[in-house]
């Protein structure tokens, strides 16, 4: 059999072992990514290149137009292109951390060997949303060339690139829906994910602000009360949507001093949820 | 040696909604080199014991030290010297049997090249090579367990916990499963094992805690804890009625005998130094006008112990 050099004390201090697991997890996590990437590829692509294949190929060929005239169909373009991204993003966080999750602390029970890495029980979840960060930036990345592609002709998105607003936009968004991820993931119980798509998930995206933006959203009121346009904003993927508006447009969008700290806010709040909710499903 | 491995004082646990406690101060010492058992019925609080040790329970009460750290205080670095296979398969099953290995040293914090000679040098000792290209669900439950038990001992660590290790598995790959822990202690692993098979525990530990209800009846060898119950032959008779009359005469007369029970038409006699057992308990049993249907000789065993404690069967 193999020789044996039993460590009877721990040689490493806590930071440096934290330090080398949180390496060591994520080293996994990306090993991962790269034996599939080709289905990461297909899944990140199928649902941003069905949406402009409909509304920015076949609506205006059909005559269906969002938008009435043609440039009022570039104008809808250019809304709906950012607004794939975002959704994107915010898909690559229940994808790569909600549903992995679910499964982890469902059938396989892989979670019980994960949370016994040298580290504290949080970095685990950390490793996780940085990981599903990782994958949402990369999503980002392909998602939009094909977003900005795909449409007939004269429906052409107004494409502005404000490379600051990319640089801490996008990773900022990850950040954000990876950490949403973490609280759907670590909230419903595996047998309950359908629960989680319809209630959570599509009226998220649906009143997320990818098809319109919130500024568009003022004449929809009740008496004088902008309702729509107030509800909505307690939705995380409006910041993200305008965010990405701001980062890929010229198009009108919420002002960045809001869009900044809200999701930034948001961010640190389901962190928080997520790593409370995390710990409680680990430890009894 | 005794250097003591594992150390608890007082140490219970109450969940939340439950009266009583799962664990109920608990006090326990595992020596270094030791292959230690917690033997129990389901719910006798072993693997709730094991959960403290492991960090994955938090006790209500009390202390425990894993290598001489504290689990509450410091639970990231007892996972660094601790080794856990748990009840579940928990490998990845995105990665094959060789990466399972490999970013299990990195998570460990050893290098990639240290990481890689380990992984190859463990497949081999576990007889895993041929797979180790493999995804883990092309694995039988007997090799998935050598995977996890090859992946617990990776960091080489102060102690390597098992949680009711061939629960599940066929007789051969337990066997081999014995083996293997034989052959790890050998070499100096000290192992802590939750079970409720009694064969398992006589069979693999230097000492035995027999548990129930979150307490530690007893504590010792398999050796003494069988001597402990003073028989060193157990009479197990299947009658066809009146097992209460025969249990009456053969402690009357069949000389020895330390107890007697009646389970429905069964009964069992603990005895001691008795001779030409056989013939006189059919004879006796003929003198008592009950008729024997089937008779069975055997030395005491851990189950005799726990029955002799608690009044019940281990696996009731």
């Amino acid at each position: 059999m193999t020789t044996f050099r039993i460590e009877a004390n721990p040689t490493r201090s806590a930071a440096t072992a934290s330090r080398a697991a949180l390496g060591g997890l994520i080293a996994r996590d990306l090993t991962v990514l790269r034996k599939t990437f080709g289905e990461f590829v297909l899944r990140t692509l199928i649902q941003p290149f069905l949406l402009c294949f409909v509304f920015l190929y076949v609506f205006p060929k059909i005559g269906q137009a969002v938008g009435g005239s043609s440039a009022g169909a570039a104008g809808f373009a250019t809304i709906l292109v950012p607004g794939v991204v975002g959704i994107s993003i915010m898909f690559q966080g229940v994808q790569s951390i909600a549903l992995a999750m679910a499964q982890e602390f469902g059938f396989t029970r892989e979670i019980e060997d994960r949370v016994q890495a040298p580290c504290p029980i949080w970095l685990v979840a950390v490793s996780k949303v940085l990981s599903g960060s990782v994958q949402g930036v990369i999503a980002a990345a392909i998602v939009f060339p094909i977003a900005a592609v795909v449409h007939a002709s004269g429906v052409t998105a107004t494409v502005s690139l404000h490379w600051l607003e990319i640089v801490t936009l996008v990773p900022l968004a990850c950040v954000a829906m990876a950490s949403l991820g973490l609280v759907l993931g670590t909230s419903f119980e595996p047998r309950n994910i359908g629960l989680m798509f319809g209630f959570v998930v599509l009226p998220i995206t649906f009143l997320g602000g990818t098809y319109y933006p919130w500024t568009h959203l003022a004449p929809v009121t009740i008496g004088h009360v902008h309702w729509l346009q107030t509800l909505v904003l307690l939705n995380p993927l409006i910041y993200v949507n305008e965010g990405m508006r701001a980062a890929f447009t010229d198009a009108p969008h919420m002002h960045l001093y809001v869009i900044y700290p809200v999701l930034v806010g948001f961010a640190a709040l389901f962190l928080s949820i997520g790593l409370r909710n995390f710990r409680r499903r680990v430890l009894s | 040696m005794a250097e003591d491995v594992i150390v608890t004082e007082g140490l219970t646990k109450v969940y939340e909604g439950m009266d009583a406690p799962a664990v109920d101060h608990l006090d326990l010492t595992v020596c270094a080199g030791e292959v230690f058992g917690l033997l129990g019925p389901n719910g006798a609080g072993k693997t709730t014991t094991a959960g403290i040790l492991t960090t994955r329970v938090v006790p209500t009460a009390g202390r425990a030290f894993v290598a001489g750290i504290d689990v509450v205080r410091h639970p990231a670095l007892v996972k660094q010297v601790s080794g856990i296979v748990s009840q579940q398969n928990t490998l990845d099953r995105q990665l094959t049997v060789w990466e399972n290995l490999y970013f299990h040293g990195r998570l460990f914090g050893m290098g990639g090249r240290d990481s890689r000679a380990r992984a190859d040098e463990l497949l081999e000792s576990f007889s895993l090579t041929k797979w180790s290209r493999a995804s883990v669900y092309a694995l039988s439950g007997g090799m998935a367990q050598r995977l996890m038990v090859a992946r617990a001992i990776f960091h080489r660590p102060a102690v390597l916990f098992l949680d009711e290790p061939t629960a599940g598995l066929d007789p051969q790959s337990r066997l081999a499963l014995w083996e293997m822990l034989a052959e790890l202690n050998r070499e100096g692993q000290t192992v802590v094992l939750t079970t409720h098979y009694m064969e398992e525990a006589d069979q693999l530990c230097d000492r035995v805690a027999i548990m129930d209800h979150g307490h530690i009846l007893a504590l010792d060898t398999p050796d003494a804890l069988k001597r402990s119950t003073g028989a060193d032959t157990i009479l197990t008779v299947k009658v066809d009625r009146d097992g209460e009359r025969l249990a009456t005469a053969l402690a009357r007369d069949l000389g020895g005998v330390v107890s007697t029970r009646v389970a429905g038409d069964v009964v069992t006699v603990q005895v001691r130094g008795a001779e030409r057992l056989v013939p006189r308990t059919v004879d006796l049993a003929e003198a008592a006008g009950v008729a024997v249907l089937d008779l069975a000789v055997a030395e005491p065993s851990l189950e005799t112990v726990f029955i002799n404690l608690t009044g019940k069967e281990l696996r009731e």
